[in-house]
């Protein structure tokens, strides 16, 4: 399938761009996020990260479909 | 009804805190956040900061919207800057008004605590070296980009 992802933050800095459209067989964030730290050299442990899709947080284990928009989130340092 | 904000422009808090008049209150807590020139030992000269907006914003609504659930307030607002800010510049601004000042210095804290938790937004750090570093603060050292 087809997904989006956007980038941000030093994930962005390590792949290079804030964004790629990546077509994967990955059922859900887990096995995306697999793939795509391996493509990109992402040094994040899951357990640091969040996931949202369409906009929305979501569980690793969510079951993810073609089109989506898929962004990790590493830790986030507003304020 | 919009009550947090993302600011690509100064954040102009005079007129932020209007939305805040109630009646019925008798105090108002603000929390300013400026950009320091100081982390972790470094010097820094400014920062950039960087949001998925889409998402920030809706947790930034949520937590207010909680703020309001959890506290006896009347009107709380959040204001994140995003983009090039330099030493001395408004970062965020949380204001809230309530009947009495307890709840509004209460209320004012959690926010200002759950925004720097919860909403992805990120910083970016220029210090004096030259050098810059994403912050992704959770006790965790980040592996050096290349």
């Amino acid at each position: 399938m087809s997904y989006r992802l956007l980038y941000f933050a030093s994930l962005a800095d390590r792949a290079g761009c804030s964004g790629e459209t990546r077509d994967s067989a990955a059922a859900n964030p887990r096995e995306l996020y697999a793939e795509v730290a391996a493509a990109h050299g992402f040094g994040f442990e899951p357990a640091r990260l969040r996931v949202a899709v369409n906009g929305a947080f979501v569980g690793w284990e969510h079951v993810l479909a073609g089109g989506d928009e898929i962004v990790f989130i590493p830790p986030v340092s507003g304020g | 009804m919009k009550r947090f904000m993302l600011d690509e422009e100064p954040i102009d808090v005079a007129r932020a805190r209007c939305a805040l008049d109630h009646a019925a209150a008798g105090a108002y807590a603000s929390f300013e956040g400026w950009v320091r020139n100081h982390n972790e030992g470094r010097i820094v000269r400014g920062l950039d900061y960087q949001a998925y907006a889409a998402l920030a914003r809706d947790e930034g609504e949520a937590i207010l919207a909680e703020a309001i659930q959890r506290f006896p307030v009347r009107e709380a607002r959040c204001i994140h800057r995003v983009g090039r800010l330099m030493v001395g510049d408004l970062a965020v601004w949380v204001g809230v008004s309530a009947d009495h000042r307890g709840a509004a210095f209460d209320a004012c804290r959690w926010i200002v605590d759950e925004v720097k938790s919860r909403v992805p937004i990120w910083k970016n750090e220029h210090y004096a070296d030259g050098e810059s570093g994403w912050l992704h603060p959770d006790g965790v050292s980040t592996p050096p980009p290349g």
